[in-house]
């Protein structure tokens, strides 16, 4: 056969493995990629001719994801995590180590074509860092050593499945348990409920269990299921949101390998209140490597009748599950945006209203909740709302999931009733030296030792579960500056001060930080944020800023540290002189800024 | 009893009907709100955010915020000014504006917000991004360093032309504007000037070949008046400086 003619039939067997939906487009490209390493215009075209779409579309598509390839890439793909937790763990290091014994540039491909060593946004092994992927597999624990047998094994060609398990070995580390990931659920309980109590029942035993959205809004998720079931829709849909891509968040991940079934069970209860036949997944491109577990599970449960037609023997109580895998965009956790991707499009969130609940996937009412949001509805339905109230505060019933890391002696997975203070958190985690924390990711918020008797509560401190610890051995604006480029890098584009103003921001910060900053800099970070906090278009430009926000109300002196000398003012400023030359090339990397003894020289006599 | 419905907006009572927008519905009282991706012909795209306006205390979009009765909208404000100034700012150094340069300075739609908003200068320090020019059209021009990804051009071409002309791709600040062929070149589509996508562009980015400055500079669309009075340049005839086919 020709090499086109092979290519034709690669791409058609795997379009018909999809059912050539245009809806699985973005897992068409992906399953595409992993047999030819990257999307050739080629290949793209050959995609949309298949699924009748116009090669624009897939195009776009393609240039939006990050782990979506429209250059030509090495067999084996190494990204390192590149969160600050990460970098914490000595992983700049690491990453340069690993470029040079493979004779390779970061973010490029050997000439051999063999490997290509790059960066990419937190992947979800915060307490088991530095960690990276490795054509989409993730590693843990990396240190020389170990980088030593992966330059081996990549020059010895071994392929994936021949590399050492322990490489890919991903800990629980569920360090402290309480309701939810300490009793035991029997498989089908919740259903069996539904089945007994009938709907309404369900919908009472949540209202009174006052259970909030735990992807980090909060929103009553009563609610939210009674305004989805209330809805006109010929289908209705649930989405299980697993993208977790707030940096330094995984207890989702944690979740999905330990938990499973009761996520799945607390989606089919869902489709059972709100009468959906279809449920997904919406799991990160980063965990990937649990899509065995997970289809094995769901496989077991059509066995045993709890998902399937007919659950539980119950004629007409039809729902089945479908995982749909991410591939590199934090955006695409923005449930509207989430909606898009699934429908195969790239992740730009909608114009809300109308939210999902009445407009979601395929414009069907749909109810899109967190992972760990499923897993209390499917106990509260066991065991009761007020059982589930008795924990927590007036506003925040019930427990909180932590993912713990930074700073600590014990990173992982704590569950606290809703309440619980961040000195008790720190002093559980083994955190004496806490200068900081980073809470709810970068999209959270940054706190202060003043602020550590605050409590994690929707009235006080609300997060998703993100809780990155900075000791007084760290700069804080090293975690700035790393959180402004994360949001450069996951903007979408769509809308103006998102897209310009997290370039402009970190372009700031790094002024600053390499010492070149004024006070007048510092005025314009906090002009500049407050613009973008009230007119980007969805959560992620809005809160974007935060971190420079925060941190110069929290740590002003880390700021103050860094800014010029103003009791020094040379007559001819040398570096001011270099503005236009940085324009005219388009820098604003530090290279581009003289250091603060060559400005000195500059000013002598 | 949809007749009855109504908003305030700045002390004024703005009437609305159901369906319409914050920002349709001032539009029709005769309300500038400033805008740039919206056009009334054209489903609300909510990208520029220059139409932030407040509702009920809340900064949103008046181009994709429904109209609701009682309502309270600011427009006109201090803060919203200043708002509207930064986000202008962000478009201008974004892409390569040289105005001086440009066919369509005084006929612009980005530059004559901007002077309604208050910006006169530009304040950010400009990326100067490398974009080529495309005269491989007969008719033609795109110029890619005035593009404010508006989309327009992209629904115009796709939900009135139907030619599927143009797209947007790329994430964040590589998000740019191509041009639906292998090559990439406007030239080898069916792209025609009577094409509605041919008329929405709010900036010099799409511009027409062998024609030039036939109004001189100081009598064009907006060197008079502000565009608060004088409208968008794809509601203005090409024979008054702007962009709409007769
Ligand atoms: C940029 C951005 C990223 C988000 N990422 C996630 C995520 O990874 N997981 C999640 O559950 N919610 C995420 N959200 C919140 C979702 O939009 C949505 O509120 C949530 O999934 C609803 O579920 P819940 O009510 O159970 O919390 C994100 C929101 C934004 C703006
Ligand atoms: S498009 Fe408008 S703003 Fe841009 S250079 Fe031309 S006149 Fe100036
Ligand atoms: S070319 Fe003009 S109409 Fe098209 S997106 Fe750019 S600015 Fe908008
Ligand atoms: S919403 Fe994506 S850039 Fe603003
Ligand atoms: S005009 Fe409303 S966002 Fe552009």
């Amino acid at each position: 056969m020709a090499e086109s003619d092979i290519l034709t039939q690669t791409i058609h067997e795997i379009v018909q493995r999809h059912g050539g939906a245009p809806t699985r487009l973005l897992q068409i490209l992906r399953d595409v990629q992993d047999r030819l390493t990257w999307l050739s215009p080629e290949t793209m075209d050959r995609v949309a001719e298949e699924l009748d779409l116009s090669p624009i579309k897939v195009r776009g598509v393609a240039e939006f994801y990050s782990f979506l390839y429209t250059a030509p890439r090495g067999s084996y793909d190494v990204l390192f995590s590149d969160n600050i937790t990460d970098r914490m763990l000595g992983n700049r290091e690491l990453l340069h180590y690993l470029c040079d014994r493979l004779g390779v540039h970061v973010g490029e491909t050997r000439a051999d074509g063999r490997v290509t060593v790059g960066t990419t946004s937190c992947t979800g092994m915060c307490d088991q860092g530095p960690a990276a992927l490795v054509n989409g597999h993730a590693l843990t624990r990396l240190d020389k050593p170990r980088l030593d047998r992966i330059v081996e094994l990549v020059n010895r060609q071994t392929p994936l499945t021949e590399w050492p398990r322990e490489f890919f070995e991903v800990a629980s580390n569920i360090r402290r348990a309480d309701i939810l990931l300490g009793r035991h659920f029997a498989d089908g309980a919740a259903l069996r409920a539904v089945l007994k109590r009938r709907p309404e029942a369900i919908l009472e035993e949540m209202v009174k269990s006052g259970l909030r959205g735990q992807g980090g809004a909060g929103f009553k998720s009563a609610a939210k299921w009674i305004s989805c079931r209330n809805a006109p829709g010929e289908e209705k849909y649930v989405v299980c949101n697993a993208d977790e891509g707030e940096p330094g968040t995984f207890k989702d991940r944690v979740l999905m390998q330990d938990f499973a079934d009761l996520v799945f069970e607390g989606m089919t209860l869902c489709g059972r209140v709100i009468g959906a036949r279809q449920g997904f997944v919406y799991l990160r491109g980063e965990y990937r490597y649990l899509l065995p577990s997970l289809q094995a599970h769901l496989q077991r449960r059509r066995e045993v009748g709890l998902l399937g037609s007919d659950i539980l023997g119950e004629p007409g109580f039809d729902f089945d599950i479908d995982i749909h895998l991410g591939a590199g965009a934090y955006v695409c956790g923005e449930e509207s945006a989430l909606i898009e991707s699934l429908e195969g499009k790239h992740g730009v969130p909608r114009i809300r209203p109308p939210f999902p609940t009445t407009h979601g996937y395929l414009n069907q009412p749909t109810v899109v909740n967190n992972v760990e949001t499923f897993a209390a509805a499917a106990k509260i339905a066991v065991e009761g709302g007020a059982w589930f109230a008795s924990r927590g505060t007036a506003e925040s019933k019930g427990t909180k999931l932590l993912s713990l890391s930074g700073d600590c002696e014990r990173p992982g997975i704590y569950e606290y009733p809703f309440g619980v203070t961040v000195r008790r958190v720190l002093e559980d985690c083994g955190a004496r030296d806490a200068q900081g924390i980073q809470m709810a990711g970068p999209a959270g918020h940054m706190i202060s030792a003043r602020q550590f008797d605050r409590r994690i509560c929707f009235e006080d401190l609300a997060t998703g579960g993100s809780f990155m610890v900075f000791s007084h051995r760290r700069d804080i604006l090293d975690g700035v500056r790393n959180f402004a480029h994360f949001f450069v890098h996951e903007s979408c584009g769509f809308c103006t001060p998102c897209r310009v103003g997290t370039s402009l921001l970190r372009d700031l910060v790094t002024k600053v930080h390499t010492g070149h900053g004024t006070r007048y800099d510092l005025e314009e970070m906090r002009k500049l944020g407050r613009i973008m906090q009230v007119a980007c278009h969805c959560g992620l430009g809005q809160t974007a800023p935060n971190p420079v926000l925060d941190s110069l109300d929290q740590f002003p002196e880390a700021w103050e540290r860094r800014l010029r000398s103003t009791a020094f003012e040379p007559a001819f400023d040398l570096d001011a002189a270099l503005e236009q030359a940085r324009q005219l090339t388009g820098r604003s990397d530090p290279d581009a800024y003289l250091r603060e003894e060559e400005l000195m020289l500059g000013a002598m006599p | 009893m949809s007749e009855d419905q109504s908003f305030m907006l700045d002390g004024r009572r703005v009437p609305f009907q159901d369906g319409q927008t914050v920002m349709t519905a001032a539009l029709a009282a005769g309300i500038y709100i400033p805008h740039l991706c919206f056009n009334p012909e054209f489903a609300p795209h909510g990208s520029c955010r220059v139409c932030l306006v407040k509702v009920n205390g809340r900064v949103q979009a008046a181009c994709a915020t429904p109209a609701a009765s009682g309502q309270i909208v600011q427009n006109e404000t201090g803060e919203l000014r200043e708002i509207r100034r930064g986000i202008l700012q962000m478009l201008f150094v974004e892409g390569n504006h040289v105005c001086p340069a440009c066919e369509k300075s005084g006929a612009c739609q980005l530059q004559a917000v901007a002077y309604y908003v208050g910006m006169l200068a530009p304040h950010y320090t400009h990326f100067y991004p490398r974009r080529p020019v495309d005269a491989s059209h007969p008719e033609a021009v795109i110029d890619f360093n005035r593009c404010i990804l508006c989309e327009l051009c992209v629904r115009a071409s796709r939900d009135v032309d139907g030619k599927n002309i143009f797209a947007v791709q790329g994430r964040g600040i590589q998000a740019h504007l191509v041009v639906n062929t292998t090559s990439g070149k406007l030239g080898a589509t069916d792209f025609s000037l009577a094409d509605k996508a041919a008329q929405v562009c709010p900036t010099g980015a799409i511009l027409t070949k062998h024609r030039g400055y036939e109004i001189p500079i100081g009598q064009r669309l907006y060197d008079r008046k502000p565009i608060s009075v004088v409208g968008d340049v794809a509601t203005v005839a090409e024979s008054k400086g702007g962009r709409r086919h007769e």
